[in-house]
């Protein structure tokens, strides 16, 4: 980018601007149809914009449709206009900006496993227990845990495990759904 | 006996609707009103191939198919098909190759906003990820540069699949859908429904009626405003003649000057006094101070390219910006503006007009008055003006020139891209829409000629000039031989300075005078070329005997080759230079000292 000029002198040079990135979960309701991820992954790679997660499965096979739960970064103006480009795709249905919606609820599910014998072991157990993850498996020098919550929870608890010997770490990325009686 | 016939009576229809899948790619194209496709055959095809080979024995020639020479010529004079008449282009050619060669005129059409509907062959279904013979993961290639796609693995969803992709290349922002259809699901039978029968599976539905209260306050902010402006582009024309009338409507009601993006030209008449030509960086230096002076900007089926906007930290600065267009991503992409519509260029105009008139507002005519006599000290600056000669021909006379020989004839113009597209972009003058035919988002060189190719079939009775550069041309000169084949009167008339003249002056104003592959040392002799393409070729390097020339390629009643020899060195002003804002122009005057206005950032630009 350019070093000789601080302001942006065209479109080449926009994203070279320093902004505000704030974080964005997007849920798109999308017709099951193959490709259907790739029009939605190759829009955001085709434009520079990040994934930091994102979620896909059917939802209901008899509409044909499925969900993508997508987690993202931009200026304001970039989510906007990811927003838009979203909408856009002929295979997507609805769009929902999770974020921006005070109902918006997120979860993440993460399984964790923890090698480590004595004093590290029961650290984990019990700080496993304040986390409320539940062990899955169990060896006599390892557990697996599964967890839930939001994802800074989910990061917290990593963090708290890591020096108690973290293996392995497996994520879903986030998913989410509106608080209240109505569908989206 | 009548009750055995009303049980039979179903079963014959069914019986009759049952046909082969490339069957019902005919009769789907047939009901949606589509009577000339260009295509190239090969062994993926074959099967539509063949039925469209019976059904021109059966039906006399309902669909005509064109044979190009190469993929691509196929795209683009689909391209210029759809431009000029406002119908869908339809492309049919092979798998593999067939598809790859038509990926630059689908990215061409999706840049554009042309409706296009491309059929490829596939390799059979049981066979797709082997790496078969001509195998091309098309729908994959073409997921980033069609408007949608799809590939057909049962030929029962064939006929949902065609009209579907109609309907979808034609409403909204159109563009292209490609459908892909593996071998084995053109042989196999289905039923065949047709375009009110069938039940679209996406939930598709563009808007299409601007927001009543946004288009309110849009109205309200032209009638108030002092020095307004129209920055109109290529969606008036895709919104159909009635938006290009309506446009002609409501300038003159609100008295405001207007331009036009390149797509945009023939909207609105270049004859009309409130025509300031085209903006950007080879527009006028009237239009771009005005767009840089304007108080109220009204954006219509533009989309503040960067090839407009120049610095868009100094884009317009002190401007209220209202945006109509039916692409909500469009609008806050490149530039805020302060009030959005999202809808369709003509519906909006007409509620334009309507509350202008209802509220009974008037231009405020003194503050025209005054931002008239602005523009009109701008105009006096004549951005356009070159030196004349006597000896060789100027790019720009040898252009002023085909107007002024055209310009009472029916007449469509198409171009290649680089210095001629801009030459003719600034010296023919457009008085209607769909006349004009040229590579604008893309920026493809080699698009001319199959378009030119395109509009004749079209039209063809019309003046069809495809105004080209000598390099431009060379890409898809192939197609020329489809013009001999079909009679297609087209007139390639080629600006010939024997450099990529625009890679040229980019070269001279930023790269140090360093001409780095930009001259094209053995060009063909493009005399001798039309001849064994079995064309006419003409050639003109004397400006006295320009006007001749040109006459005699009107009235050639086959397709010419004019290879009009024009000064090699010339540049293409005025210019907005990279990284520059619209009011810092360089105007013909300022050429001597060319190499110094482009500084460091902006030579980093493209």
């Amino acid at each position: 980018m350019s070093d000789t000029t601080t302001q942006p002198a065209s479109a080449y040079d926009m994203p070279g601007v320093q902004e505000v990135e704030n974080v964005a979960t997007f849920a798109l309701l999308v017709d099951n149809e193959p490709g259907v991820l790739h029009r939605v992954v190759g829009l955001f790679a085709g434009r520079g914009y990040n994934i930091e997660s994102l979620t896909v499965a059917e939802t209901d096979r008899r509409a044909h449709t499925s969900r993508i739960t997508i987690v993202t970064r931009g200026a304001p103006h970039v989510l906007e206009q990811i927003e838009a480009q979203l909408r856009k795709v002929v295979s997507v249905r609805r769009v929902h900006d999770v974020t921006r919606d005070p109902n918006g609820v997120e979860r993440e599910l993460a399984l964790v496993k923890v090698r480590g014998t004595g004093g590290d072991r029961v650290e984990a157990l019990r700080v496993a227990d304040i986390f409320r993850a539940k062990v899955i498996d169990t060896t006599s020098e390892s557990f697996v845990f599964e967890i839930t919550g939001a994802s800074p929870k989910i990061d917290s608890f990593v963090e708290l495990m890591r020096p108690l010997g973290l293996v392995e770490l497996s994520r879903t990325g986030v998913l989410s759904i509106e608080r209240g009686a109505e569908g989206m | 006996m009548t009750a055995h016939q009303t049980i039979k009576a179903p079963e014959a229809t069914v019986a009759q609707r049952e046909m082969t899948g490339a069957q019902i790619v005919v009769q789907g194209l047939i009901d949606q009103g589509v009577d000339t496709i260009f295509g190239y055959p090969g062994g993926a095809v074959l099967p539509i191939y063949d039925a469209l080979f019976q059904d021109d024995e059966a039906n006399g020639a309902r669909l005509r198919h064109i044979l190009v020479r190469h993929e691509q010529g196929a795209t683009h004079a689909a391209e210029g098909y759809a431009r000029s008449t406002g119908k869908p282009g339809v492309v049919l050619v092979t798998s593999g190759p067939g598809a790859t060669n038509a990926i630059t005129g689908i990215v061409d059409a999706l840049m554009d906003s042309i409706p296009m509907v491309v059929i490829t062959g596939q390799v059979p279904t049981h066979l797709i990820g082997t790496d078969a013979f001509q195998e091309a993961d098309t729908v994959g290639i073409t997921r980033a540069c069609t408007k949608h796609n799809y590939l057909v693995k049962d030929t029962a969803d064939l006929p949902r699949v065609i009209h579907e992709a109609f309907h979808i290349a034609t409403t909204g922002r159109p563009g292209p859908v490609l459908i892909d259809i593996p071998k084995d699901v053109q042989f196999a039978k289905a039923e065949y429904f047709g375009p009110k029968e069938v039940k679209f599976s996406h939930a598709y539905n563009p808007r299409t009626k601007g927001d009543a209260a946004k288009v309110a306050e849009a109205v309200r902010l032209i009638a108030h405003a002092q020095r307004p402006i129209f920055y109109t582009g290529g969606g008036v024309i895709n919104a159909g003649p009635k938006a290009s009338a309506l446009l002609r409507e409501f300038a003159a009601l609100t008295g405001a000057p207007v331009t036009s993006t390149l797509m945009g030209l023939g909207a609105f008449p270049a004859a009309d006094p409130q025509w300031l030509g085209m903006l950007g960086m080879h527009g006028t230096f009237e239009a771009n101070s005005a767009m840089h002076g304007c108080d109220v900007m009204i954006a219509m089926g533009s989309r503040f390219d960067d090839r407009v906007t120049g610095r868009l930290d100094a884009f317009s600065p002190g401007s209220k910006k209202i945006h109509v267009d039916i692409d909500a991503s469009s609008i806050n992409k490149n530039v805020r503006v302060d009030v959005p519509i999202v809808g369709d260029c003509a519906s909006v105009l007409e509620d334009m007009i309507a509350i202008w008139k209802a509220k009974g507002y008037q231009a405020n005519r003194q503050a025209l008055d005054g931002w008239w006599r602005q523009i009109d000290e701008w105009r006096a600056r004549q951005c356009l003006r070159y030196r004349p000669s006597d000896t060789v021909i100027k790019p720009q006379y040898a252009i002023e020139r085909l107007y002024a020989l055209t310009k009472d004839r029916d007449h469509y113009i198409t171009t290649e891209v680089g210095q001629h597209q801009m030459w003719a972009a600034q010296f023919f003058r457009f008085q209607e829409p769909n006349r004009w035919m040229t590579s604008g988002g893309l920026g493809t060189m080699g698009y001319g000629l199959p378009a030119a190719v395109g509009v004749q079939i079209a039209h063809p009775g019309s003046l069809v000039i495809d105004i080209a550069g000598e390099a431009s041309v060379q890409m898809t000169m192939q197609e020329i031989s489809t013009a001999v084949q079909y009679d297609l009167p087209i007139k390639i008339f080629i600006l010939n300075n024997e450099w990529m003249g625009m890679v040229r002056q980019w070269q001279q104003l930023l790269h140090g005078e360093r001409y780095s592959h930009s001259y094209s040392e053995s060009l063909p002799d493009f005399v001798k070329l039309a001849e064994a393409y079995g064309a006419v070729g003409i050639r003109c390097e004397d400006p006295a005997e320009l006007d001749a020339a040109i006459t005699r390629m009107i009235d050639t009643p086959r397709p010419v080759i004019f290879d009009c020899r024009v000064e090699k060195a010339e540049n293409c002003l005025p210019m907005i230079p990279s990284g520059k804002a619209h009011n810092e122009m360089i105007l013909p005057s300022d050429e001597a000292d060319l190499s110094t206005v482009i500084d460091a950032a902006g030579r980093r630009l493209v």
